[in-house]
């Protein structure tokens, strides 16, 4: 338990103290760098909550790939941050309202939880069905989410890959004129096909 | 080595020291193996060329990483004017940490594992999936061209081939019905016809070869390019971009990095090892009268068959890396993305399908 204590509060200080250097840090790529240590952080929370399946797919997902793409194009725009913060305080009340709503809503939510327990925490399907003592948590959520809400999941799917199609649609063009590698010419060439024996005499050069 | 599961305890205090311990055991073994690995790369490297390779340091060369060691550690560490000397120093610990920390999911015998966690799998995928930060932040850091051109071509590839790997590592789950290391390598176990690389379960599973020996095979091409190993060197491509991200590089942080980078070759060999080739299972079964033997014996044979495997696919990866030219960044794209993602997705539909139709007693 002695343990368990120290690992949280050590990763809860650790996920607070990134985020908060996430938005006060000058350079933007030290603010992503932090982003991904609070992800990092945030997943070891997890850890301790015993979803050892989430918190793995929170570093697959965000920091393995979400995050990798926010540095790549922090890096590549060169944004100016000086510029940026001249509109600070003119965003500072809609910035503090929205922040103050969620804050809000994070209070009443764990006081909730922490008073009357989970919300019908008995009806829940993780409860009924396929949870139990010898069940990992990967099995539980699989069990839930291919049975019950397996419509919704692929429908989350669908979701996702239409647009991921629109992505590709909409930056996808072929310019005429450029040349391209065309790996099927490439691999079908053979040594006659991509050579010829020549003897030049003196004085004459070739073709 | 960790010392076996039954001695654990359950005083914080004791168990601490015991975990600390374990990893200090690993990670000195790991270090001493990869020093000999980087020599027994060069010697293979220089077999084929027919060169003698390293051998004035020691007998026959063995002691030349050694040298090298103390040759990195006297230079002087130079980090270039105008880097970001936070991230430009914490871009090889990043690197040299992840590398090492892959290794505490890994069971290397029956019973020796630092960490047997129920997502062993999905963790040194996390943790894989990471490893790009170091190049990354190593690149952007230098403040210079170069690096940061191979960083960039390093993050794409590597998150190109990861996709990949994914899906070979979910034809593995399917079989195993498993996210344990632990468990699919005991799945594994009563002889080689129960490899996963031969469908995992004996003659009953047999047609499956046909799927899992190109994922075999996919795994370990995807992994020369995670490691960033030639032909998909294109990271430190030294014709066109000198040295790619770790031009700036120099003393101890580069030897961090070259130190990360054939950790984690040995970790994708000890890794296809134990999804494939049946980690520490003996690839026959074991008589019966080992069976009265102590668990440490059983254990050290077991690391022994682990060790055996993982130095051929290791052997392997040399190999390749002496005979086969370095591929163009668009045909290392089209590689990734046209040929292994379908082909490993197409393979997880079938290995899909096969455990619904034809389940195995084991389920």
């Amino acid at each position: 338990m002695a343990l368990q204590a120290i690992a949280f509060y050590l990763m809860a200080a650790a996920t607070i103290a990134s985020a908060i250097a996430v938005v006060s840090s000058r350079n933007p790529v030290h603010s992503v760098l932090f982003l991904i240590a609070s992800f990092f952080s945030a997943a070891g929370l997890f850890v301790l909550l015993g979803a050892e399946f989430l918190a793995m797919l929170l570093v697959v997902v965000y920091v393995g790939a979400v995050a990798v793409l926010f540095l790549f194009v922090v890096m590549m725009l060169d944004v100016d941050f000086a510029e940026l913060r001249q509109g600070f305080a003119r965003y500072m009340p809609l910035g503090g309202l929205i922040a103050g709503g969620l804050a809000i809503e994070m209070v009443v939510v764990s006081t909730t939880v922490a008073t009357h327990g989970a919300a019908r925490l008995s009806e829940a399907p993780m409860a009924s069905g396929s949870s139990g003592p010898g069940v990992t948590n990967a099995e539980a959520i699989g069990g839930v989410l291919y049975t019950d809400y397996v419509y919704l999941f692929q429908a989350a799917g669908m979701v996702l890959l239409v647009a991921m199609i629109g992505a590709i649609v909409l930056t996808l063009r072929h310019k005429p004129g450029v040349k391209r590698q065309v790996i099927m010419d490439q691999v079908l060439r053979t040594p006659e096909s991509g050579m010829r024996m020549v003897s030049p005499k003196p004085g004459e050069g070739i073709d | 080595m960790p010392v076996h599961a039954a001695i654990s305890s359950d005083n914080p205090v004791i168990w601490t020291l015991l975990t600390v311990g374990q990893i200090l055991l690993v990670t000195v073994v790991l270090l001493l193996t990869v020093a000999f690995l980087i020599y027994a790369d060069r010697k293979i490297f220089a077999g084929v060329q027919m060169r003698k390779g390293p051998n004035v340091v020691g007998p026959f060369g063995l002691l030349q990483s050694f040298a090298d060691l103390g040759k990195f550690l006297i230079k002087e560490l130079v980090v270039p004017a105008g880097a970001d000397k936070f991230v430009f120093l914490l871009a090889p610990l990043i690197s040299v940490t992840l590398a090492l920390g892959s290794w505490a999911a890994i069971p290397l015998a029956p019973g020796w594992v630092i960490s047997n966690i129920n997502v062993g799998i999905l963790y040194l995928f996390a943790v894989s999936s990471m490893g790009v930060y170091g190049i990354i932040m190593g690149g952007w850091a230098s403040n210079s061209k170069y690096p940061f051109l191979g960083a960039l071509r390093s993050a794409a590839q590597m998150v190109s081939y990861e996709v990949s790997i994914g899906f070979v590592i979910i034809t593995v789950i399917l079989l195993s019905g498993t996210l344990n290391l632990t468990r699919i390598t005991e799945m594994q176990g009563g002889g080689f016809w129960n490899w996963n690389i031969l469908g995992g379960a004996g003659l009953h599973n047999l047609p499956l070869a046909l799927v899992m020996i190109p994922m075999c095979v996919i795994f370990f091409i995807s992994g020369l390019a995670e490691t960033n190993r030639p032909p998909f060197d294109l990271p430190e491509a030294e014709s066109e971009l000198v040295a790619g991200y770790a031009i700036e590089y120099g003393s101890t942080p580069y030897m961090l990095f070259y130190l990360a980078e054939t950790s984690n070759i040995i970790l994708m060999s000890g890794l296809l090892a134990v999804l494939f080739l049946g980690g520490w299972q003996s690839p026959f079964p074991m008589p019966a009268f080992t069976a009265t033997w102590p668990g440490t014996v059983l254990s050290l044979i077991g690391l022994f068959w682990l060790a055996v495997k993982t130095f051929f696919v290791f052997f392997m990866n040399a190999m390749v890396r002496s005979v086969v030219p370095r591929y163009r960044y668009d045909q290392l794209m089209r590689l990734g993305w046209k040929v292994f993602l379908p082909t490993s997705l197409v393979a997880v539909a079938v290995v899909a399908g096969w455990r619904v139709y034809f389940p195995t007693v084991a389920g």
